[in-house]
């Protein structure tokens, strides 16, 4: 495989990793707004929501590993984790990386989250927006700037991402809202 | 042993659960819902493998093995 076919692989696995990444937020987005069951969804979201957050870790690994691989610019193994180090882009690689380090942090405290207390689990899970906006901000600035359909498809993750957040942000009151629909339903 | 998988028993922590209802559709025999969507046991004995499915998946983990 030729240096440039890494280069358009790494950049390909970085889009995928932005759009598998927005998808896994607001599926998690979905679940904390704390919909009132509904068949089968809530299930299927957060079945999706852990399986995919794995499966988006192999695109990431592939996007991270053919970027310093391939070799044209230089950005050394420990830009993967030490942000603000990589010869190339020092700031716009530095964000990937507090990408990756929070992402392992999330990561690893959901495989423990029987294992430790939830309040712990629920404060880290909570860096996962700014994970998500980090990752956006490095996708948007670094690998796309020069192709706007790929840029395209980096504002569209953001959009998505920021309506699901909102929604979730006007939901404070789930229970309300569960006794109103439980209060209008004829009696069984 | 006797034959047959293992058979578990499950409680639910109330003050944890937040009604999202996967427990009863991951467990359809074990658990139903009430009209608000929280849990009710229906059954005793739930299958282990598919108990820990259903404690797993729990997004509050509010589903726990007695």
């Amino acid at each position: 495989m030729t240096s440039e076919m890494i280069w358009y692989l790494s950049r390909a696995t970085g889009v995928v990793s932005i759009v598998l990444l927005t998808l896994v937020v607001c599926l998690g987005v979905v679940t904390a707004g704390r919909r009132r069951p509904d068949g089968e969804s809530a299930t299927v979201v957060m079945g999706v929501h852990r399986w995919l957050s794995l499966g988006m870790l192999v695109f990431l690994g592939a996007h991270i590993f053919t970027a310093i691989a391939e070799g044209y610019v230089d950005i050394s193994w420990w830009a993967v984790v030490l942000p603000f180090v990589s010869g190339y882009e020092p700031l716009l690689i530095g964000f990937g990386a507090i990408g990756v380090d929070l992402l392992v942090a999330v990561v690893v405290t959901s495989m423990l989250r029987h294992r430790m207390p939830e309040r712990y689990w629920r404060g880290i899970h909570w860096a996962s927006y700014g994970m998500w906006v980090v990752a956006l901000v490095h996708g948007f600035t670094l690998g796309t700037s020069d192709q706007p359909v790929l840029r395209l498809i980096t504002v569209a993750c953001g959009v998505t991402g920021g309506l699901f957040a909102s929604w979730r942000v006007a939901k404070t009151h789930a229970d309300k809202e569960r006794r109103t629909e439980i209060s209008l339903q004829e009696w069984s | 042993m006797s034959e047959g998988p293992e058979k578990v028993r499950l409680g639910i922590d109330r003050v944890a659960c937040t009604g999202h209802g996967i427990c009863a559709q991951t467990l359809p025999a074990a658990i139903t819902l009430d009209e608000w969507g929280y849990p009710i046991i229906i059954a005793d004995q739930v299958e282990s493998g598919a108990a820990a499915t259903a404690i797993k998946l729990c997004p509050a983990r509010a589903l726990y093995l007695r």
